[in-house]
């Protein structure tokens, strides 16, 4: 797979258009690729370069630094449980054992139906509801083994229509309307803003 | 009239006794509405801004001493005077918390969008800048919809963008989101990140954000909370503002405080005014350790901070003397330990966390936190080695050389040594990993030990079978 | 160090180190002036010539500024007044330890079967700063062994310490980030894109600054240890720049060859052409032994055979005899060859340009700038025809590092977008024929209008630079081999008269042509750029008048006017512009003496074959496009029965009947010095110093009008309503000799292909890759379509010397410009 869908590249675009360096846009876009694809391949990683105007190479640097960007396939519902110390306190690591026994995969696998993968994650800030996990980014609080399962159960079946497949952050994405913008200058030429010029204190009178 | 409870739709958050700065909203199913922002005047407070003069509402937040809440702690007024007249310059708003044991900025997000909003308003107008990115932690998705949908009605109304509230005065603010690294909350890193970079921390000096920013202009990095407080303190004057907290630490807080308590959960607190035991024990807040077991040890600002012991429980939720009495408050997070805890299970877990989110640009934290993970994990899994004690300590001080801050411990005579730690990195993720280390050593030392005596004995029965 | 302001006397900055007060420059960063002043701080990451990262910590040391003292990386702190350092404290020792410590703990142990081995910073601290032994007893980091990321350097990312400074120099210096950090924290490994290898004219810089072996060059592994080579330090001679090099050999062969910091040149890069040139004087092919053609073939001869057949082909007339070449050998070679030529023989017509390049007059006369100058902090660089990045590679990075760090803006007078178009302030891309009124336009400032379709807005930003107070510097090259060199003279002329205060900056890109011109072999011109009618001392004669450019010496071949071509290192028949032109040449002429190292195609069709040492097997001098001198130096011996230059023309003499008068190289520089005026100052012992070199005075050409006979102001008129105007320039890497006869090198260029503007493209529905075929003639081929930037509508641009198409067929020199044919192929 695959550069970005010729809907996507209005997306894209309009991304970019906000940002007074069009690199600035690089880790939207490659959200937009994940969302796109579940993942972000090879090509739309040399799209995106051609669309921000830098190398392969330096989106590839870019995109490998954040660990949310996964380069290869994972199941349509990834699972980050978390295990970091205040959920460890209170059952993070034995809820992820219980995940990995349930499914049958390691951290880091996916199951061979191509549903689940499972990873163990960082702090995800929610460390009062522990154990939790986000599965696809949203979030389950303070489970036990059986919530664990009932979750898997909807997911499964359907039910949990909630969820997204993997990729998909926020459902709705902000759009300026061009006659709201208050406009995006470039970073060598933008001078100070009149109504600020226009407010700044009276210079004290000499002698004064 | 305060529930003193949970609040379901705010999870984590507890409704509790004391005075809402931030969080007043969050009561409210609907908080994260503009129809219920605009009922609660959340933008009140960037209209009577936009009123005044730009250096006048940056005066009267200069006034306030807001500290930033962003685990420096440092006056949001003094930082915004750093900037030199130079344009463009940007605010960035830190939403990408990550520390562990913290999550304040994801309720205000999730809860209060408008709140942010207003307050990203107010700072560019006192900043005399038009461009505002706030740049949310890439796993929060929901916090990313909120905002978006905020702003995109916020936009619609009038609030932020053109000409806001009929005024000649024009601000963007930008919905950026970033995608998982915790060393993006450090401000520097969060600048690369947000120029499309790898999120590695630039030095400072030369590379004070403040001078040489987003695009190596002048940008100020504020926190989340930090900005959730500028509506309320425009509309109530500092006077009002000063009355919350203490003296040096005016106004209110969110923490979060997890592990072994009977009510974790998110609270709003006036800074100086509680303990820790307050916190801990109180009906108000966590109301006692689980189980009635006795507390072992509390980190009292995130994962980063050093420990405290029940030796510190009576200091008063105040920056200066906990750094005095060697950790800090950093970002809001508590995180509780009771005497069930394995101490070198949690400083593993600790440190494999700096380990796994080491930007790698520096030699001492790329090589040093996958070197202590390896044989903390090692010593964890009976391999461990008499020498590992001290090996420990010593990568520790080569991240962080001297003596490492750490908590007095009466009962050995051992005197407190104050916050922060030397470095040999750029920025503090590595010194984070020593804390872990240098804390549960210098306590617990004899449940290292211990683990390794067992290692010791198993080996040599082995080799006897041999 | 980044920035080429010249130093101005600047009040020092006090401070102490280590107990002692010193004085820090203005602006000094620690660890330099540490090293002034005789303290070494150990560094991996910090390189002089790119901009601090501070990231492996070595160079941390201890500083007080007042407020207690601290560690401080002393790769990224200006000294500041009165700033205390210590770099022997305890807390500095624990600290370049701790850091040593952790820099090794994943570093494998193979320094035996390393190529850095014994020249390895790494080695070289852990020995002076690190532990005895490793406390790490966990796994190391593995990754697969040298992996190739460019057909000449592999990547062994195991020995990698990830200090940032190939990477950074891909990104800063080079601009070709095609390699990066990839992943994070201790997974951190530099790479590049899957299936995008590190194609970069400069990559093998890489392999110089990488602080251990964790690049490599192909052409180098496993060749040699360091403390087997022998080094001397020399001066590029692949191209007119001159870069400053040394050269390493073993066992009386060349292995390599290292960039070297001059200041005033090349900042201690190279191009990669530059770096494994030495590849082409190790090549098997060289020639070993004089030959002959006596029974139709080519056969080694003794060398007195060879010396006399020569004489007796040159045994003519002057004006029967024409000479081509010389730009390769060293300044004291040209001026032996002069001497014999025009001060014993009387020969004129001489010339060391192939149709490529400029009037050598015109050029001489220009008041000259330094590469200093031309790239100094907030100039104005005007490039007139060159892209610098493919004709003179190393002074590309010098222009770039002005435009992109230094605030110089740059004005592009180019027939299509160069390697800098992305920092140009001004891109005048001009069809063939219309340099000269474009320039002529700027220089009497009506920019009003656009001029030979260029924009009014483009003329206007480069008028208002040039009438900027701030220094401009005009880089002159030859743009497009299609297009009579009047053109380029005609630019020249209205430059210098609308911008009295320009300087210019030669760019005649053939290794030591400057040399070459210098030492008069060009027409019309005695040594020093003096008439022929001077009279020198020990000369017993001149020509008599004004002699043939290369050009004219093959049309009086043709004729039969001229008998004898005597070529001194070049290969008209694949060289010069027109083939057809020099096709007959050489078949109407009775002799061919070549002078050179290879059989090339010209040399093959030659009676006599003298050879030659190349620069590495021979002493002399360059004189490089700033009209700067530095040695070139031999290391090795040449092979079989080679000579070098200087020594052939003192043969020729010798058998002749005459005498040079000297015997050695010194005895030659005695004589320039003595005998020119514009070597009259020059110490030899400080052209042999390391250091930058001196500049030679300037000749009473400097400065004078220029000639106007060759200048050309008019834009002829499309011949034919299908044809396209030719641009035909050089690549870096192309069929040249001496690429082609380097191993790695040889297969680096691309195929010929047939570069369309955007317009003609879409005219023809044609898009990148599709092939189209180009008619010259009665000479088609089918070409690659390749859209260029910046190549205005009506123009194709095909580069010369490439396999598949050989625009020289397609070129008439008595054209002032060329055309070809474009057509889709029917298919």
């Amino acid at each position: 797979m695959s550069r970005l869908t010729a809907q996507n590249q209005e997306v894209a675009a309009e991304i970019i258009s906000r940002y007074p360096r069009a690199k600035s846009a690089l880790i939207p876009l490659l959200h937009l690729a994940q969302e796109q694809d579940g993942y972000v391949a090879d090509d739309a990683m040399e799209h995106l370069a051609e669309l921000v105007g830098v190398t392969p190479a330096e989106v590839l640097g870019t995109c490998s630094f954040y660990e949310m960007f996964v380069r290869h396939p994972v199941g349509k519902y990834k699972i980050d449980i978390c295990t970091n110390i205040s959920c460890q306190l209170v059952g993070g690591e034995e809820l992820l054992h219980h995940a990995e026994e349930t499914l049958g995969i390691r951290a880091g696998g996916t199951t061979d139906d191509g549903l689940f993968t499972i990873e163990d994650v960082e702090c995800i800030a929610a460390c009062t509801e522990g154990p939790c996990l986000q599965v696809n980014y949203r979030y389950e609080y303070r489970l036990s083994n059986s919530d664990f399962d009932n979750m898997i159960e909807g997911l499964r079946d359907g039910s949990r229509d909630d969820v997204p497949p993997h990729g998909t952050l926020g459902l709705t994405r902000q759009h300026i309307p061009q006659d709201h913008l208050a406009g995006i200058g470039s970073p060598e030429t933008t001078p100070m803003p009149a109504w600020f010029e226009s407010r700044q204190p009276e210079p004290e009178a000499e002698g004064a | 009239m305060p529930t003193n409870a949970y609040v379901p739709h705010a999870q984590g958050y507890v409704d509790n006794e004391g005075p809402k700065v931030v969080s007043s909203r969050f009561i409210h199913d609907d908080s994260h509405t503009l129809e219920r922002a605009l009922a609660t005047d959340a933008y009140e407070g960037m209209k009577i801004a936009l009123g005044m003069a730009p250096h006048e509402v940056a005066a009267l937040v200069k006034d306030a001493v807001l500290l930033g809440r962003g685990g420096a702690g440092f006056p949001a007024g003094i930082k915004w005077g750093f900037m030199p007249p130079v344009w463009p310059r940007y605010l960035v708003v830190n939403g990408d918390e990550s520390e562990p044991g913290t999550y304040k900025d994801r309720l205000l997000m999730e809860n209060d969008p408008h709140q942010l909003i207003a307050g990203c308003v107010i700072t560019c107008y006192a900043l005399g800048l038009n461009q505002c990115f706030l740049y949310v932690r890439g796993e929060m998705a929901l916090a990313q919809e909120r905002i978006a949908v905020a702003l995109n009605e916020a936009y619609e109304a009038g609030l932020v963008g053109k000409n806001i509230n009929g005024t000649d005065v024009s601000i963007d603010v930008v919905l950026h989101w970033g995608a998982g690294a915790y060393i993006v909350g450090e401000e520097t890193a969060l600048i690369e990140s947000l120029e499309g970079n790898r999120g590695m921390p630039r030095l400072k000096p030369p590379f004070f954000p403040a001078a040489k920013g987003l695009y190596m202009k002048p940008t100020i990095v504020n926190n989340v909370e930090t900005l959730a407080n500028l509506g309320w303190l425009l509309q109530n004057g500092p006077e009002s503002y000063k009355t919350y907290g203490s003296e040096t630490s005016p106004g209110t807080r969110m923490l979060a405080i997890s592990g072994h308590v009977n009510r974790p959960g998110v609270y709003e607190v006036e800074q100086g005014k509680v303990t820790f035991r307050d916190l801990f024990y109180g009906d108000n807040y966590c109301q006692g350790i689980r189980d009635g077991n006795e507390l072992k040890a509390f980190i009292p600002g995130g994962g980063s901070a050093p420990w405290f012991f029940p030796d510190q429980l009576d200091l008063p939720l105040e920056a200066r003397p906990v750094g005095a009495a060697g950790s800090m408050l950093g970002s809001g997070a508590i995180v509780v330990m009771d005497d069930t805890t394995d101490a070198v299970k949690a400083t593993l877990r600790l440190v494999r966390f700096y380990a796994r989110e080491s930007c790698g640009k520096c030699t001492p934290c790329r090589e040093g936190t996958a070197w202590e993970e390896k044989v903390l994990q090692r010593i964890l899994d009976g391999h461990g080695r008499p020498q590992d004690i001290d090996l420990l300590l010593e990568i520790g001080n080569n991240i962080s050389p001297g003596p490492y801050p750490v908590a007095s411990f009466d009962s050995q005579s051992l005197e407190a040594i104050p916050f922060p730690p030397k470095q040999t990195t750029i920025c503090p993720l590595g010194p984070s990993s020593v804390a872990p280390i240098t804390s549960a050593i210098r306590r617990f030392r004899h449940e290292f030990e211990e683990k390794i005596e067992a290692a010791v004995a198993a080996r040599n029965a082995g080799d006897q079978d041999d | 160090m980044t920035d080429t302001a010249p130093t101005e006397a600047t009040t020092g900055v006090p401070f102490t180190l280590n107990g002692k007060d010193l004085e820090a420059k203005d602006g000094e960063l620690l660890i330099e002036a540490a090293e002034r002043n005789g303290v070494h701080i150990p560094r991996f990451c910090y390189h002089p010539r790119m901009e601090s990262v501070g990231m492996c910590r070595m160079c941390l040391v201890e500083v007080d500024t007042g407020r207690g003292p601290g560690l401080q990386p002393s790769c990224m702190l200006t000294v500041t007044p009165n700033m205390l350092v210590n770099t022997e404290s305890e807390s500095t020792k624990a600290a370049q330890d701790g850091v040593l410590e952790l820099t090794l703990i994943n570093h494998p142990l193979d320094c035996p079967v390393c190529d850095k081995g014994g020249e390895c910073p790494l080695q070289d601290n852990a020995f002076a700063f690190g532990p005895g032994e490793s406390r790490f007893v966990e796994e190391k980091r593995h990754y697969e062994k040298p992996i190739p990321i460019s057909d000449l350097v592999f990547l062994d990312r195991e020995r990698c310490i990830l200090c940032d400074r190939c990477t950074r120099f891909a990104d800063d210096v080079a601009g070709d980030p095609l390699i990066h950090f990839i992943d994070r924290g201790n997974q951190t490994q530099v790479n590049t894109f899957p299936g995008l290898p590190f194609s970069s004219y400069f990559s093998g810089n890489t392999v110089q600054i990488c602080p251990v072996g964790a690049l490599t060059s192909k052409p180098y592994r496993f060749t040699a240890r360091p403390w087997d080579l022998a080094e001397n330090e020399s001066t590029s001679t692949v191209d007119s720049t001159g870069a400053r090099i040394v050269l390493q050999s073993s066992q009386d062969k060349l292995v390599r060859i290292l960039g070297v910091d001059s200041d005033a040149v090349n900042w201690s890069w190279l191009s990669d052409k530059e770096r494994f040139a030495y590849e082409a004087t190790n090549a098997e092919s060289r020639l070993h032994d004089p030959m002959m053609d006596t029974s139709g073939a080519l056969e080694s001869v003794r060398w007195n055979a060879a010396l006399g057949a020569a004489v007796n082909a040159l045994a003519l007339a002057p004006s029967k005899i024409g000479v081509i070449g010389g730009a390769r050998m060293s300044v004291e070679s040209q001026y032996a060859w002069a001497k014999m030529l025009k001060g014993l023989a009387g020969i004129d017509n001489i010339d060391a340009q192939l149709g490529d390049g400029i009037d050598a007059e015109a050029i001489m006369s220009l008041p000259r700038a330094t590469i200093d100058e031309a790239a100094q902090p907030g100039g104005v660089i005007v490039l007139v025809g060159i892209d610098p990045k493919e004709d003179l590679p190393t002074l590309y990075l010098r222009l770039r590092h002005a435009v992109v760090k230094d605030g110089a803006s740059l004005i592009e007078m180019t027939p299509r977008a160069t390697g800098l178009s992305e920092f140009a302030s001004a891109r005048i891309h001009t069809q063939p024929g219309s340099l000269g009124v474009i320039a002529q336009s700027l220089g009497t400032g009506m920019v009003g209008t656009s001029v030979a379709g260029v924009s009014a807005r483009q003329l206007t930003d480069a008028s208002k630079l040039l009438k900027s107070k701030r220094p401009v510097t005009v880089i002159v090259g030859r743009g497009n081999l299609a297009e009579r060199d009047g053109y380029t003279v005609a630019a020249l002329k209205s430059l210098r008269s609308g911008f009295p205060e320009a300087k210019f900056l030669s760019a005649l890109r053939r290794g030591n042509i400057h040399g070459a011109l210098e030492m008069g072999l060009t027409p019309g011109l005695l040594p020093g750029g003096q008439p022929l009618d001077t009279e020198i001392d020990g000369w017993i004669t001149t020509p008599a008048e004004r002699g043939l450019d290369t050009e004219g010496i093959l049309r009086s071949a043709v004729k039969g006017e001229i008998s004898t071509l005597l070529l001194l290192g070049s290969d008209p028949l694949t060289d010069y512009p027109d083939r057809n032109l020099v096709r007959e040449a050489f078949d109407a002429v009775t002799n061919v003496v070549s002078v050179d190292a290879f059989l090339t195609e010209s040399s093959q069709r030659a009676n006599v074959v003298l050879p030659t040492t190349l620069a590495g097997e021979s002493a002399g001098t360059f004189l490089n496009l700033e009209n700067r001198l530095s040695p070139i130096r031999s290391k090795v011996t040449g092979p079989g029965q080679t000579r070098d230059d200087w020594m052939i023309a003192a043969d020729i003499a010798a058998v002749a009947g005459g005498d040079l008068g000297f015997s050695t190289v010194s005895e030659i520089r005695e004589e320039i010095s003595a005998l020119i005026p514009t070597f009259a100052d020059i110490d030899w012992s400080e052209v042999d110093a390391a250091g930058d070199g001196p500049l030679i005075a300037s000749s009473p050409l400097v400065g004078s009008d220029l000639r106007t006979s060759g200048a050309d102001y008019s834009v002829p008129v499309p011949s034919g309503d299908y044809g396209l105007r030719l641009v035909v320039d050089r690549k870096m890497w192309d069929l040249g000799t001496m690429v082609n006869e380097s191993a790695s090198q040889s297969q680096l260029h691309t195929e010929a292909y047939a570069g369309l503007a955007s317009a003609d493209a879409t005219r023809l529905g044609v898009f990148d890759g599709d092939k189209v075929a180009v008619t010259a003639g009665d000479h088609q081929a089918s070409l690659a379509v390749k859209v260029i930037a910046g190549l205005p509508a009506g123009s194709v641009h095909i580069p010369f010397r490439l396999p598949g198409f050989d625009p020289g067929e397609a070129i008439s020199a008595s054209f002032p410009v060329n055309e070809v044919a474009v057509e889709v192929e029917s298919s």
